[in-house]
């Protein structure tokens, strides 16, 4: 099953009320997939194409408060389009959950994959999932609304899949039986929803003098947010077998170097960790499946022994100190003494190839260069220059 | 039909407040009188949307709420696209089980910046994708909320601090926007102009468009003292001076038929209105007689389109 189809019938088996959408490459067949489903009556739902993505996260925020199941799905010019209300979506503790079939941010205008898109609302207060196949899409759908939900979190939940890598694949997915999903995910009671019954004031705007109480509320909802996304993921574990957390490894227990990536690249990385580890290399791999809040605990404990790291994003933070990943991952492990060097690669933007052996070479060059002494290198790899 | 069970007197307005007193608007505040009828008009089974602007400044500075009914707001150019939700939420939700049956008005809320401006490709979107919901745009022909800049409805001359009175141009240089008339190209059930200074005409077209199915639009003059440079107790007259001189004519789009609600045989001369703003005082005599002529002009292709009912 192709995995933005997978993405459409878990909207659909999680019952959601309100679709409202803009088309925008490569998230186009989510959308497409669920307006058949609509279209057919295989689901009932509110199903909206509407003028601009701006409006499509807005109508979601409005069904939204009125205690409806809300999804959005969008890329690339679309999320910056629609970056002002994801903003107030989590200042309003709106458990909307939105895809997003990550694409670069123009210019030059380029339809392929990389997270440029996401990391431009990286602090807009969501919790943020990247995923690395199209079961992790699937099941982080139910995931993102069964902790959204929750009325100790009362957030909006981002999936992130990389665009056309993961969106447009063909893959076995494994899909989950309706009664279990029921089981798993009841029907959405809001707290407060806008009703005349009890009618309710949302949105109300805030002076200097109580503006940073919302705020601290709000930094403390995503970050206790933490054990409660632990939580969900083992009840889902125990319905699917499949647990999940937020910092995965592979063959990183006792490595002495180890790779770090966020998405999809996960999975070609770990099978150049293979190749690696066959010709006797201590290499590792450190996935971040949890990237807001960010798991500071679970990725110290993963990579604390490690001698040098190498880190692998997506996305470029132009004019700074290199990639939004490597910046967060330095931050985490300021404090920690001793830690390892870290060298940062931004490979594979606009969704050029990155393949085992680039992995191999990245690793054999950041190791060079932490020997020489450059331990806090970075730059953009495979450049032609 | 809804017509006839319409008929208004003062007395059968509500004395209920939904809008509450204590907030913090201008003295002379049209705009505010014009969403106290609204919110009278439609009573208590709605759910208002509201863009940023004055009415949402001066009604909710956390922890506090001036609202009597459910009242949102997200952000300045999306009260029509939160609306729609709003709509589609309590259409959805009733259909599955999940809240009973009510009858309740979904009510979108802008000024002219909202609405004519920033806001229009929301409300054109959710106006062709036929909501049923109601759109009111309070009209007081600037950007009052940051502090009188010029906006598509500014009304040609008026100074604003961003169309200034200058040497070489006089206040604002473009014709103001037909806000009604692009509404009405959207072929909606109702598109109505109003005033708070006719208040039972107001609460009238407010009734007519929640109650008619599908989108509809009422498009409210707010005399604003603070920015049109006048006496806070001459909103209401410059309200009806307004219609009187053909500057703001009163009317309706009733599935596409057009209907003045007022006329006047012979309209009352411009200066009448112009002199009573600061906002016009840079006006020659020869300027406003140029902006008469339009203005009569406007008025006569109206009453055209009436007279037609088309």
């Amino acid at each position: 099953m192709e995995v933005s189809i997978a993405a459409a019938e878990a909207v659909k088996q999680a019952n959601v009320d309100v679709i409202s959408a803009y088309p925008i490459t490569p998230q186009t067949h989510v959308v497409e997939h669920l307006s058949e489903l609509v279209a057919n009556g295989e689901m009932d739902a509110e199903f909206f194409c509407v003028e601009s993505e701006h409006s499509a996260l807005s109508v979601c925020v409005g069904s939204e408060a009125t205690g409806a199941r809300s999804f959005t799905c969008t890329s690339s010019q679309g999320l910056a389009l629609m970056s002002e209300i994801t903003y107030i979506a989590s200042g309003l503790r709106l458990p909307i959950v939105m895809v997003i079939s990550n694409r670069t941010l123009s210019s030059p205008l380029s339809i392929w994959n990389d997270h440029s898109d996401v990391m431009s609302i990286r602090d807009c207060g969501w919790v943020q999932f990247f995923t690395e196949n199209g079961q992790e899409v699937y099941d982080h759908i139910f995931i993102a609304y069964r902790l959204g939900e929750d009325r100790e979190v009362l957030l909006p939940v981002i999936v992130n899949m990389d665009g056309f890598i993961l969106s447009h694949v063909i893959e076995p997915i494994e899909l989950i039986e309706q009664d279990k999903i029921d089981g798993f995910l009841p029907p959405y009671q809001p707290l407060y929803r806008l009703h005349p019954d009890k009618p309710v004031t949302m949105g109300a705007f805030a002076l200097p003098s109580i503006f940073a109480e919302t705020k601290k509320a709000q930094e403390v909802a995503l970050q206790s947010s933490i054990s409660k996304i632990l939580e969900v993921w083992r009840a889902f574990g125990d319905i699917t077998g499949r647990y999940y957390n937020p910092i995965e490894t592979y063959q990183a227990g006792d490595a002495e170097t180890l790779l770090v990536t966020m998405g999809s690249c996960g999975e070609t990385a770990s099978v150049a960790v293979d190749m690696m580890r066959e010709e006797g290399r201590s290499v590792g791999l450190v996935k971040i499946r949890l990237w807001r809040p960010f798991p500071f605990d679970a990725f110290k404990a993963a990579t604390l022994k490690a001698k040098n790291m190498v880190v692998i994003d997506r996305a470029i933070s132009i004019g700074g100190p290199g990639g939004p990943v490597a910046s967060e991952v330095k931050a985490a492990l300021y404090g920690e003494e001793p830690r390892p060097s870290i060298y940062n690669f931004v490979a594979g933007i606009s969704g050029r190839d990155v393949t085992p052996s680039d992995y191999i070479k990245m690793v054999d060059k950041a190791e060079i260069e932490i020997e020489e002494g450059n331990k806090a290198g970075y730059e953009i790899y495979g450049v032609r220059e | 039909m809804t017509e006839k069970l319409n008929v208004f007197a003062v007395r059968t307005l509500t004395q209920k407040e939904y809008f509450a007193p204590g907030h913090r608007s201008c003295q002379g505040c049209a705009e505010a009188l014009a969403v106290r009828l609204v919110a009278k008009a439609l009573g208590r089974n709605v759910i208002i949307a509201a863009a940023t602007g004055c009415m949402e400044i001066v009604s909710s500075p956390l922890p506090f709420t001036s609202w009597r009914v459910p009242w949102f707001h997200v952000a300045f150019e999306n009260a029509a696209a939160v609306a729609s939700g709003i709509e589609s939420a309590l259409k959805v939700l009733v259909r599955k089980g999940r809240i009973p049956y009510k009858k309740i008005v979904t009510l979108a809320m802008a000024g002219d910046g909202g609405t004519a401006d920033i806001g229009l490709q929301a409300l054109s979107g959710a106006l062709e994708r036929g909501h049923n919901f109601t759109y009111i745009c309070t009209d007081n022909e600037a950007y009052m909320n940051t502090g009188i800049q010029r906006s598509s409805s500014t009304p040609f001359g008026a100074a604003t601090t961003t169309s200034p009175a200058g040497k070489v141009t006089m206040g604002q240089i473009t014709w103001k926007k037909n806000m009604p008339a692009i509404v009405a190209a959207h072929h909606i059930p109702y598109v109505a102009t109003a005033c708070p200074s006719y208040p039972i005409d107001l609460v009238q077209k407010v009734k007519k468009a929640a109650e008619l199915k599908g989108p509809a639009y009422v498009h409210i003059l707010s005399v604003c003292p603070t920015g049109w440079r006048s006496a806070p107790d001459l909103s209401i007259k410059l309200g009806r001076l307004a219609v009187e001189t053909g500057v703001f004519p009163l009317y309706e789009v009733e599935q596409g038929k057009y209907r003045l609600t007022i006329d006047f045989p012979k309209l009352r001369p411009l200066k009448e209105y112009i002199k009573l703003q600061g906002r016009f005082r840079h006006l020659t005599d020869s300027m406003i007689e140029e902006i008469e002529k339009r203005i009569h002009q406007e008025y006569e292709q109206l009453k055209k389109k009436a007279k037609k009912g088309v």
